[in-house]
């Protein structure tokens, strides 16, 4: 466990470029590694090199294979040819525990923890050495408070998972693998969950984890956190490895145009906002959860046509029921709603349909779950919620020429691919499944516009095509309601930002002029009537 | 983890059946060969049995018209994402709506008693199907036990009905008044001799034109879609505004309507009065028809003849061959249940696999699928 000093160890806030240049030995060393499933190649010849005691990058959009190369080195697949060498020795992975007992350890995106169990429980939990568990408990106990203190990854060890924060769930997914013994850690785009504060903490963990001697692997898409922390980036496109370089000498722009294979347009372009009349009208509006608890509190706000309001606020702070119950979805406990003036009755289970009808459209934040029925073709589900309208039929019937030919002008529309209104919508990728529900409600007469997520699991140049789509509808003189975990997003498209933490409104921004840590720390509930302006 | 790629729609629901059909007669075989008796035999004796003459395929065809009733039942539940398997006790009590109709106008005319025998038997059996349908939309009650549960409470209603209210004063037999001819639904032997003495009657007509409309309903009509829409996702109707719990009582009132009509058959074109369990076991044996005919209206068409083929093959045989008894039938019906019901996927990796092997469109079609795929 204990790691090689070097010359790091002394000035650990220097990024370690030096030894990425200047020849250490190789951690991870993957040659012509290829990958298919049936016949389809998610990996082709992949060479990749990790030098030991660093942090390496992984780039790609969705579907590059990224996450297939990974599988193959944490043993989950079997690659079909190429070599795998640890440490410079030639090994056939067959399993996760194989990568374990090499040391390598990998901390999924989503996390792979039982919530009723301790934080101890679950570090423990299929790596018991005795058939006597209290044994174990107690060595892994002394390891996990030493662990914890060497790379500040303090946790309370009989905390139950539920209670403890996203954060620091990571942190135990991270000892869960120091604890088996990981030299090479694996994060699958980590910081997706995580508060600016938690990302930032996050990253000196694996500062230290570096200086310590250990090699990560840090997967994401965020190019900001490849320029933050990495020594050397590597990116993938359509199952190949396009390019490796040295951090230092490559910038966001260049990685971009690498992984989607054009030049992409990073920032938003947009006018200045045209503002009209309040549109919607959210008054005191507070959402009760079965269990009784409150997610949201009384929350008021107003959206006026032509501009983007946009809610920040780290995952879970009561922004999806805010909009679940704008749109319909459930029943507020209290509060009232207003489009145009006139009040909105969304009580009762079909309380989505008549926010629709009174001209409110709504991008759920999570498609698979709530926008899309995958199972259907697609241009059933570019129907969906609308079916009842005259448009798709008189009386009882389904006008399913009528749907189809409209299915079919939208595929063009939204550039949706493949374009093939028969097929399956889960054999669309995210990005235009995402399009696929972004052009059914906008592509409609409309007042208000409430998006959830709109780029989550997208590719970039999908984003990219997804953000103009909303800036369309706000300069087309809609008022859009915003909600987004990435602050990126969030700043860069709306004209007001409202920070929401613990279920209330805590302050409000100016995106032009609000600072990303004055934003951060309202998003941790520091500071509450504080504005950033 | 997406190694498999969906099998061409012929093969799902042309080749795979016929796969697990093939396996299960091949084990009924070898079962058949363990007591003795020569399979190839028994095989000919069941298909000369149900097809190979008049009296033996009328009575396939009067199972079968059970069996499409029952089978659209579960299957316009199934894709609203309910599990009705009360189809037993809604058929059962649809008999009391259809045995009122049919004493009160049995003096008039078939052509008149029908339809409204056919609509007491869908408001009958739509009824008893709407409780747990109820209970399930307003109060959480999973309908796989409360319509189990129905099931009883039908039987033991029907008991109570039979003995206590429609049986004549004069009789000693639990069953009702008989039917004057007049009201009764005509016997297809009445037009087509070739079907013998057997039972089946007019309402096979009907069970046709359920077929059809299932097929409008499910696929044609925005009601339909709101059904799918609930059974595949139910998050995605609420979002969509669909009241789920109005769908809910909807597709549990068709689907219970559509099970009743197994009492026009049965009481108006077969028995001619109301007896004691005249349903026999046909809500069951629907579930299995629905199973194989993947909730298709063709394939329910096509699953039931083969259920009504194998009940009348099966009586057949056992007249034929005294060493195979009735529980060998249920034996065999078992099989073909076990297999393309409940172990329906057995072969789908296989065949997946080798597909993905052997088909030179499915590369192009998987490379396709390669660039739009999101990784998992």
């Amino acid at each position: 466990m204990a790691g090689s000093p070097d010359t790091h160890s002394q000035r650990p806030d220097t990024p370690a470029a030096a030894t990425g240049a200047s020849g250490g030995p190789w951690a991870i060393e993957l040659e012509k590694i290829s990958k298919s499933f049936g016949p389809v190649r998610a990996n082709k010849d992949i060479d990749l090199n990790v030098r030991r005691g660093s942090i390496h990058g992984i780039v790609g959009e969705n579907g590059a294979g990224k996450s297939t190369l990974m599988s193959i080195l944490y043993g989950f697949y079997t690659a079909d040819s190429g070599t795998i060498k640890v440490n410079g020795k030639a090994h056939t992975i067959t399993d996760s525990r194989h990568a374990l007992a090499l040391g390598i350890g990998m901390v999924h995106q989503h996390f792979m923890l039982v919530d009723n169990m301790t934080v101890l429980d679950n570090v423990v939990l299929g790596a018991e050495r005795s058939a006597l568990l209290s044994r174990t408990l107690d060595r892994a106990r002394a390891e996990l408070i030493k662990l914890g203190k060497e790379y500040s990854l303090e946790v309370d060890p009989d905390a139950l998972i539920e209670n403890i924060s996203v954060g620091q769930q990571q942190r135990v997914e991270i000892l869960k693998a120091l604890f088996r013994g990981a030299d090479t850690l694996i994060l699958d785009e980590p910081t997706g969950v995580l508060t600016p504060a938690e990302a930032d903490h996050l990253f000196r963990v694996l500062e230290t984890l570096r200086t310590e001697g250990k090699t990560v692997i840090l997967i994401t898409h965020k190019l900001r956190e490849i320029m933050a922390i990495t020594d050397s980036v590597s990116v993938m496109r359509a199952g190949e490895m396009v390019k490796t370089l040295p951090t230092s000498e490559t910038d966001p722009e260049q990685l971009a145009e690498l992984m989607v294979g054009r030049r992409v347009l990073l920032r938003v372009e947009k006018q200045p906002p045209n503002v009209g009349d309040v549109v919607l009208e959210v008054a005191n509006l507070s959402v009760t959860d079965r269990q009784g608890v409150a997610r949201v509190k009384n929350v008021s706000l107003s959206v006026r046509s032509g501009e983007i309001v946009g809610i920040a606020g780290v995952s879970g702070n009561g922004q999806s029921e805010l909009l679940e119950a704008i749109s319909g979805i459930i029943d507020p406990s209290s509060g009232t709603i207003a489009i145009g003036g006139v009040p909105l009755d969304i009580r009762g289970d079909d309380g989505a349909a008549r926010a629709r009808k009174a001209g409110l459209a709504h991008v759920p934040e999570d498609r698979h779950r709530m926008g899309l029925v995958t199972n259907f073709e697609e241009w059933e589900n570019s129907i969906l919620g609308y079916e009842t309208y005259p448009a798709y039929g008189k009386g009882m019937m389904l006008d399913i020429a009528a749907a189809r030919a409209e299915a079919q002008k939208r595929i063009e529309m939204f550039d949706i691919r493949p374009a093939d209104i028969g097929l399956q919508t889960a054999n669309f990728s995210g990005g235009n499944q995402q399009k696929i529900v972004l052009a059914r409600e906008m592509d409609r007469d409309l007042k208000v516009l409430i998006v959830g997520q709109p780029t989550r699991g997208v590719d970039i140049g999908a984003i990219e095509f997804i953000h103009k789509q909303i800036i369309a509808m706000r300069d087309a003189g809609k008022a859009v309601l915003l909600v987004s975990v990435e602050l990126d997003e969030i700043r860069s498209l709306s004209d007001r930002i409202l920070v929401m933490f613990d279920g209330e409104i805590v302050g409000e921004a100016d995106p032009e002029t609000a600072s990303e840590s004055a934003l951060g720390m309202m998003m941790a509930g520091i500071g509450q009537t504080e504005t950033a302006q | 983890m997406s190694a498999r790629h969906p099998l061409p729609r012929w093969m799902d629901i042309v080749l795979l059946p016929a796969i697990n059909l093939i396996m299960a007669f091949t084990i009924s075989g070898l079962v058949v060969l363990m007591i003795g008796e020569s399979p190839l035999e028994a095989i000919s004796i069941i298909l000369y049995g149900a097809f190979g003459y008049g009296d033996g395929f009328g009575y396939t065809l009067y199972y079968a018209t059970n069996f499409v009733f029952t089978g659209l039942a579960f299957a316009i539940a199934a894709h609203a994402g309910l599990f009705n398997i009360g189809g037993n006790g809604q058929a059962y009590v649809a008999g009391l709506g259809v045995i009122i109709v049919a004493l009160a106008l049995d003096q008039t005319h078939w052509l008149l008693a029908m339809p409204i025998a056919i609509v007491a038997a869908g408001i009958f059996g739509g009824a008893w199907a709407l409780i747990p349908g109820y209970l399930q939309a307003k109060r959480g009650s999973h309908v796989v036990i409360t319509t189990i549960m129905f099931n009883f409470i039908a039987a033991a209603l029907m008991v109570y009905m039979l003995n206590r209210v429609l049986k004549p004063a004069s009789s000693q037999a639990p069953q009702s008044e008989t039917i004057d001819v007049a009201g009764r639904v005509p016997q297809l032997r009445e037009f087509i001799p070739f079907f013998g003495y057997s039972p089946v009657n007019l309402t096979i007509v009907l069970a046709i034109a359920a077929l059809v409309a299932a097929y409008f309903l499910i696929w044609r009509t925005k009601l339909g879609y709101q059904l799918r829409t609930l059974g595949q996702n139910s998050v995605a109707s609420r979002y969509a505004g669909m009241s789920n719990s109005k769908l809910i009582m909807i597709a549990m009132t068709i689907s219970g309507a559509c099970a009743g009509m197994v009492a026009v058959n049965e009481v108006m074109g077969v028995q001619n009065r109301l007896v004691l369990d005249f349903v026999a076991d046909a809500g069951f044996v629907g579930i299995a028809v629905a199973l194989i005919g993947r909730n298709h209206p063709i394939g329910i068409g096509l699953a039931a003849v083969l259920f009504g083929a194998l009940y009348q093959g099966g009586q057949e045989l056992q007249f034929s061959m005294p060493t195979v008894t009735v529980e060998m039938i249920e034996v065999i019906q078992a099989l073909i249940i076990l297999f393309t019901g409940a172990m329906e996927g057995l072969f789908r990796p296989a065949l997946e696999r080798s597909y993905a092997l052997l088909s030179f469109e499915q590369n192009a079609e998987a490379t396709r699928r390669a660039t739009v795929e999101p990784e998992s």
